[in-house]
């Protein structure tokens, strides 16, 4: 199953929600505000580096470059362009968004 | 193409079809349309004989919150719905646990029956759906 979460783990719940909420060996994607939560030094990496152990966890990079923040993003994180994000739709047998 | 279905053609295979959607409601009522708009997708899908299941989580638990009363806000107050959905054969109520814990309530404020999961069987019941909507 594949989880998108689009809102800043500091603004809002999303992320926090999505991790506790998904089972082992889901797609977790970032997107939009949502990139944040993989760059290192925020808040939520050791939760981001915890939810890694069991699921991959993936960001779209044209975000992340959006953001200034290409150069930050921690290690193990999966970068994927859009049609990357397209690929992980289509292979997953559901999606859910966390808005 | 048929008279009946007023020259739509109709899927043979259509028909017979059921799929699991689960609606998931994360947001508090009143203070955006989501809780709304969800309950009314939810009245939609009961036209449709699919296996529906609803899950409150985070604020949307306060969406079942017992003693709403929205007269003097001058906004209609959707709540008793969640009562009804029975009559339309919807059943499944699924509240997860720490969100309404992180709350202080308990079942016995809300207005419907429901039946309360942890984050492990949430995320059990999340992966066995073939469709997921989210408010």
């Amino acid at each position: 199953m594949l989880h998108i979460v689009n809102k800043s783990p500091l603004e809002r719940n999303a992320l926090d929600s999505a991790l506790r909420m998904i089972k082992p060996g889901s797609t977790i994607l970032l997107i939009e505000d949502a990139v944040y939560a993989v760059t290192k030094g925020n808040k939520v990496e050791s939760a981001v580096k915890e939810a890694m152990k069991t699921c991959t966890v993936s960001a779209l990079w044209p975000d992340l470059e959006a953001r200034g923040m290409q150069d930050t993003v921690i290690d193990g994180v999966k970068q994927v362009d859009y049609s990357g994000f397209v690929d992980l739709v289509a292979d997953s047998s559901s999606v859910m968004s966390w808005l | 193409m048929t008279e009946s279905t007023g020259g739509i053609e109709m899927e043979e295979d259509m028909s017979g079809t059921v799929k699991k959607f689960a609606f998931i409601n994360r947001k508090a009522p009143y203070g955006t349309i989501y809780a709304l708009e969800s309950l009314e997708v939810v009245l939609i899908s009961a036209a449709f004989d699919q296996d529906v299941s609803l899950v409150f989580a985070d604020d949307g638990v306060y969406q079942l919150k017992k003693g709403q009363a929205t007269k003097a806000v001058g906004m209609k107050n959707f709540s008793p719905t969640y009562r009804a959905l029975e009559g339309y054969d919807i059943e499944k109520l699924y509240v997860e646990k720490s969100s309404m814990e992180a709350r202080g309530l308990t079942t016995d404020d809300l207005i419907v029956d429901v039946e309360v999961l942890d984050s492990a069987e949430m995320a059990a019941l999340l992966e066995e759906q073939d469709v997921v909507l989210s408010f």
